[in-house]
């Protein structure tokens, strides 16, 4: 299993704030995770649409292209505010 | 000898600069310069008026990567001690919404590691403010100038 977090804009676009799912076939990276969550309708093309998308693996902020594996915390979010 | 002392806190909980100040530089009398900044809740933004907000954050990422970014600040600065509050939930204009405190034996190193952990935080922290404005509810855009001000430290200090 993969535990899946969104948040800010992105929660609310795609209606949940965490999912666990386990992990598909042929899914090895935060890019085909992404891509199969979108694979799943309308609700997640936020996951396709947002602009410069940023994405996390076990709290710490990676490109998409990072590797993911069984057990990872992986989160989906807009560029950062804070500050 | 002295040793490079930091603490950081995700709260919602306003915080006291002068109660912070005094915390970080009591015990060790090796600093000649604390620098501090404290960033508010403006009333405007983009044009339109704005109310209040609400920060959101990823909870165990932002400690994480605040503490991430200041033992980057000492590694790279002669540093003794470094305080980070980022205040979360909801927040009004004129409230406060962040404070750095960073002391040093000498001002040049806490004016740098002051200003690097908020450029730094801006871009790498996960928090995201949503805003109330006199034309509805809207998540706030990261800035342009934000990314370039990163940018600044990457090429000055190969980050």
């Amino acid at each position: 299993m993969v535990t899946v977090l969104f948040f800010a804009g992105l929660r609310e676009a795609v209606g949940t704030g965490i999912e666990e799912l386990a992990l598909p076939a042929g899914v090895d990276t935060v890019a085909g995770l992404r891509d199969h969550l979108i694979a799943r309708g309308e609700q997640w093309q936020a996951l396709a649409t947002a602009k410069n998308l940023r994405a996390a693996v076990n709290q710490d902020m990676v490109p998409l292209t990072t590797a993911i594996k069984d057990g990872d915390e992986v989160a989906f979010f807009p560029p950062v505010t804070g500050g | 000898m002295s040793t490079f002392k930091y603490s950081v806190a995700v709260q919602a909980a306003d915080f006291d600069l002068s109660a912070e100040v005094r915390a970080l530089t009591a015990a060790d009398h090796a600093a000649g310069a604390v620098a501090s900044f404290v960033g508010l809740v403006r009333d405007n933004n983009d044009g339109t008026g704005v109310a209040d907000m609400t920060l959101e954050h990823y909870p165990g990422m932002t400690e994480k990567a605040l503490e991430e970014i200041v033992l980057k600040a000492g590694e790279r600065w002669e540093l003794l001690g470094v305080r980070v509050i980022h205040r979360i939930g909801h927040l009004m204009p004129g409230d406060q919404i962040v404070l750095v405190v960073v002391s040093s034996p000498h001002r040049g190193n806490a004016f740098s590691a002051c200003e690097f952990i908020m450029d730094y935080l801006k871009t790498q922290a996960p928090f995201w403010k949503k805003e109330t404005t006199d034309v509805g509810s809207r998540w706030v855009d990261a800035r342009v100038s934000d990314d370039d001000a990163m940018a600044k430290w990457r090429d000055q200090i190969g980050l």
